[in-house]
C-alpha cells in the first residue's frame, strides 16, 4: 500500500494493539472488550470509513479502507468492522444517508435473492449473514420489477435466526417477511448483486491475507522458542520447510488481495473482465491459502494451538470461516471458468496480461 | 512482526503495453513464416541461431544494458513483457534465453572494459550462446563442494575437472563457470572458488550429451582437460566467488520463466473444453486461471520492486518455490479435467501429446536453477529460523 493510505491505517493499527490484544480477548469470556473497541473505533470514523461526509461517514478512499481491513485480519478481530464498512459502501451507490452503529449486509451469499415487492416492501431469505444478530441496520440489495434497488432496512423488522460460524462469530439467518425498509433508491447502472459479491469477496480476501500474516509471526515466534530433541524446533528442516511453505501461502494471498483491492481502488467501472479475473482470483487463492496455511499453523503448533486457550484458532478459524462469505472459492471458481470459457483459449493469456 | 513480506501491486506502466503489441506481432509473424509451432513445444530442435539475431535486431536481447554495450536502457518491466509473451509462445529462445537474463549482467558487472566491448554486443545482437557451470558430478545443490580445479600458470590459469547438467552446453560459444582455486578454509568452506569465462569449441573441453526422459538432449557432460583460461577472464575476486552474484538471483529466481513453463496445457484444455464448461471443468480451469494469475501478480511485483530498487530476496525465492511446484502440478491438474472432454474436440490429439511432453518435462522445474529444498531454506532463513 502507498505511504498517504497508511495514516487511516496505523490509526487502526493503534486501536487494535491498544483494545483488541488477542490474549486479552481470548481470556475475556464475556466480551466486555468489545464496547471499547467499537467506540473507538466509530470515534476514529473508521466504520463508515468508505461513506462520503455528505451521507455521514469520514469519506476515507477506497485504497484507506482495503488497508484498514488488511490490518483487522492480522488481528481477526471480531466486531462487525468489515461488514459495516461494506455495508456503508453499499449504502452510498444508492446515495442513502449512514446511521450510526453496527451494519451488515444482506444477502451475503451469490444464491440468496431479496426481492423489492410492488408495494415497496422487502421479502425474502438470506443465510449466512456476518453479525446479522449483533447488526442495528442492514445495506440490502434487492430486485424487482423495476431493477436493482439498495435499501436501508431497521435490523429489528426482520427475524434473525441465530446461529453462529466456524469463527465463533455471528453468522445468522436473515428472514424478510414484507418489511417495509427505513430508504430505498435504485442502484446504479451495472450494479449488481455480482457486485456486491466481489467486493465483499475482496474485502474478505484482505482479512485472510492478515490472519495469514499473523499466523506466520506467531508460528515463527513459537518455533524459535519451543525445544524438542533438545533443541528449538525451528531448527529442524522439516519445520523450515513447512514455515517457508506457510510464507509462500501468506504471501500469495497478500499479493492476490492487494492487487484485486488496488484494482477496485482504481477502477471507473466494477463491471469489466479485469475487476472480475482480480475479485474472483483473490476470493479463491485466498480461500486455498487458508486452508493450507492455517493447516500448517496448527502443524507447527502441535497440541497447544489445538487448545481454546491459545489464540492460534482466532486466526486460524476465522480465515477458515471467511472463504464463505460472499461466494465460496469453488463457487467463484466455477464462475470464473465460465467466463474463460466463453472469452475462449486465445484470449486467456491476453487477460492474465492484461493485469 | 517476524516476517513483513511485501508484494506491492505493481503495475506495468504503459509503454509496456505498446511493446506487448510489438512483440506478438512479431512473433505472429514468425510462426506465420514457420520458424516455430506454438502448439508444440517439445520440438527436437529449440535452438533457432537465425530468430535468435532477429530478436537482437528487434532490440530485445540485454535491453536494460548500457547503450555503448549494446543495450537499450529499458527497463526490467519492458524485459518482462518481452519474456512473458516469448514464453507463453513457445518460441525457441535457447539460443539466447542464458545470455540475456544471467551471462550478460554478470560480465557488465565483473568483466574487463575490453571483453565488455567484445562480447556484450553480440549478445545484443543474438549472436552467442552462454552456458553455466555450476554443477559436477558430486556437487549439486551444494555448490561449494565443486572440485574442478583452476590451477595458476602463466599468464592464466589451467583447468581439469568436469561440470554436468550444463544446459546448451552442446550449441554454446562461452560459458561462464566457477572453478577451485583455492581449498575451503576452516572458517569458511565457500571459500576457494572462482568465477570464470570460458570459450567453449576450444581443444582442451570436450562437451558430451546427456539423454533426457523427454527425449531430449539439452544438457551435457562438459570435460575440462589442461584447458587454458587467460588471466583476463577472470570474473570478480580470486577464491571470492560466494560474494558474488546474490542479488542477481532474484531476476533469475522471480521471472516469468518460473511458472509459465507448462503454462500452454491450460490453454490448450479451455480450447479442448469448449465455450460450455460442465461444472467441474469450470471449476477446475478457473482455480487454475487464479492461481497462474495470483503467481504473475506475485512476479510481476518482485520485478517492480527490484527495478525500484529494493532487495525482495525472500519474496523472490517464494515466487520461484511455490511457482515450480504450480508449473510442475498443472499438467497433472489439466490431465484430471481432460478426462471430461469430448470425445469430438478438435485439438483432442494436441492436448494429449502436450499432456504428454508437459508430465515428462514436470520433474526438473523444482530441481534446475536451485531446488525446493534449498528455496525453502533461503526462505527459512528470511524468516529468521536459522
Amino acid at each position: 500500500m502507498a505511504e498517504s493510505e497508511n495514516i487511516v491505517a496505523e490509526t487502526a493499527e493503534k486501536i487494535f494493539a491498544d483494545l483488541a490484544d488477542a490474549q486479552t480477548i481470548n481470556h475475556d469470556k464475556q466480551g466486555a472488550w468489545k464496547a471499547p473497541l467499537w467506540q473507538a473505533l466509530t470515534e476514529a470514523g473508521l466504520p463508515l470509513s468508505w461513506v462520503p461526509d455528505d451521507l455521514g461517514g469520514s469519506g476515507a478512499s477506497l485504497a484507506e479502507g482495503f488497508s484498514v481491513l488488511n490490518v483487522a485480519g492480522r488481528h481477526a478481530i471480531a466486531v462487525p468492522l468489515a461488514e459495516t464498512m461494506l455495508a456503508g459502501w453499499l449504502l452510498t451507490q444508492g446515495k442513502i444517508a449512514s446511521p450510526e452503529g453496527e451494519m451488515t449486509v444482506v444477502p451475503a451469499s451469490p444464491k440468496d435473492r431479496i426481492t423489492l415487492n410492488a408495494d415497496g416492501s422487502l421479502s425474502g431469505r438470506a443465510r449466512g449473514v456476518p453479525f446479522a444478530k449483533d447488526a442495528k441496520h442492514f445495506a440490502v440489495l434487492a430486485s424487482g420489477n423495476g431493477g436493482v434497488s439498495i435499501a436501508l432496512v431497521d435490523a429489528a423488522k426482520c427475524r434473525i435466526e441465530s446461529s453462529t460460524g466456524l469463527g465463533g462469530d455471528h453468522n445468522d439467518t436473515v428472514a424478510l417477511d414484507k418489511v417495509q425498509p427505513v430508504t430505498t433508491k435504485p442502484a446504479p447502472k451495472s450494479f449488481d448483486q455480482t457486485t456486491v459479491m466481489l467486493v465483499g469477496g475482496v474485502v474478505r480476501s484482505l482479512q485472510i491475507a492478515g490472519a495469514l500474516e499473523a499466523m506466520l509471526d506467531i508460528s515463527v515466534r513459537y518455533s524459535n522458542e519451543r525445544v524438542a530433541f533438545e533443541k528449538k524446533i525451528s531448527k529442524f528442516q522439516a519445520v523450515q520447510h513447512n514455515l517457508a511453505r506457510l510464507a509462500g501461502e501468506s504471501a500469495a494471498a497478500l499479493a492476490a488481495a492487494t492487487s484485486a483491492a488496488d484494482t477496485i481502488a482504481s477502477a471507473t467501472s466494477l463491471d469489466t473482465d479485469a475487476v472480475f479475473l482480480e475479485a474472483a482470483a483473490a476470493k479463491i487463492r485466498c480461500s486455498e491459502a487458508a486452508e493450507k496455511g492455517s493447516g500448517i499453523a496448527h502443524q507447527v503448533h502441535g497440541a497447544i494451538g489445538f487448545t481454546i486457550e491459545h489464540i492460534l484458532h482466532r486466526y486460524s478459524l476465522r480465515a477458515l470461516a471467511w472463504r464463505d462469505d460472499f461466494g465460496s472459492e469453488s463457487y467463484w471458481a466455477v464462475e470464473l471458468g465460465k467466463l474463460v470459457a466463453e472469452r475462449g483459449a486465445d484470449d486467456l493469456w491476453p487477460l492474465v496480461a492484461s493485469r | 512482526m517476524t516476517a513483513a513480506l511485501r508484494f506491492d501491486p505493481i503495475r506495468l506502466p504503459e509503454k509496456c503495453e505498446q511493446l506487448r503489441k510489438e512483440v506478438r506481432a512479431f512473433l505472429a509473424e514468425e510462426i506465420a513464416a514457420g520458424t516455430f509451432d506454438p502448439h508444440a513445444p517439445n520440438r527436437e530442435d529449440n535452438d533457432a541461431p537465425e530468430f535468435s539475431r532477429r530478436v537482437g535486431a528487434k532490440g530485445w536481447l540485454g535491453m536494460t544494458w548500457p547503450k555503448k554495450y549494446g543495450g537499450q536502457e529499458r527497463s526490467f518491466l519492458e524485459r518482462y513483457v518481452v519474456t512473458e509473451e516469448m514464453r507463453v509462445a513457445n518460441a525457441p529462445t535457447r539460443r539466447f534465453f542464458v545470455a540475456d537474463r544471467q551471462s550478460g549482467p554478470v560480465l557488465l558487472k565483473y568483466a574487463p572494459e575490453h571483453i565488455k566491448m567484445d562480447i556484450l554486443p553480440r549478445i545484443c545482437r543474438g549472436e552467442v550462446c552462454f552456458a553455466i557451470g555450476m554443477s559436477e558430478p558430486n556437487s549439486g545443490s551444494d555448490l561449494f563442494a565443486a572440485k574442478t580445479r583452476a590451477t595458476k600458470t602463466d599468464g592464466g590459469y589451467l583447468i581439469n575437472g568436469t561440470k554436468i547438467w550444463t544446459s546448451s552446453a552442446h550449441i554454446a560459444d562461452y560459458m561462464i563457470a566457477i572453478f577451485r582455486t583455492s581449498p575451503p578454509t576452516k572458517e569458511n568452506r565457500r571459500h576457494g572458488l572462482t568465477q570464470f569465462l570460458v570459450k567453449m569449441k576450444q581443444p582442451g573441453i570436450q562437451v558430451n550429451p546427456i539423454g533426457q526422459i523427454t527425449g531430449q538432449f539439452e544438457f551435457n557432460e562438459v570435460v575440462f582437460t589442461d584447458y587454458f583460461v587467460p588471466d583476463d577472464h577472470v570474473l570478480g575476486e580470486v577464491d571470492g566467488a560466494w560474494k558474488q552474484a546474490t542479488s542477481e538471483l532474484a531476476y533469475e529466481r522471480s521471472g516469468p520463466e518460473r511458472f509459465l513453463e507448462t503454462y500452454y496445457v491450460l490453454t490448450e484444455l479451455v480450447r479442448a473444453v469448449g465455450k460450455n464448461p460442465d461444472t467441474r471443468s469450470a471449476e477446475g480451469i478457473g482455480r487454475l486461471v487464479a492461481q497462474v494469475h495470483t503467481m504473475r501478480r506475485m512476479s510481476v511485483s518482485v520485478a517492480g520492486m527490484l527495478q525500484a530498487g529494493k532487495e525482495p530476496v525472500v519474496e523472490a525465492s517464494i515466487v520461484k518455490d511455490i511457482g515450480t511446484v504450480w508449473e510442475q502440478q498443472l499438467p497433472h491438474r489439466v490431465r484430471d479435467l481432460a478426462a471430461f472432454v469430448e470425445e469430438t474436440a478438435t485439438n483432442r490429439e494436441t492436448l494429449e501429446k502436450q499432456l504428454d511432453f508437459a508430465i515428462k518435462t514436470a520433474p526438473k522445474l523444482t530441481i534446475q536453477g536451485g531446488t525446493t529444498e534449498v528455496l525453502r531454506g533461503i526462505i527459512a532463513r528470511g524468516l529468521g529460523l536459522r
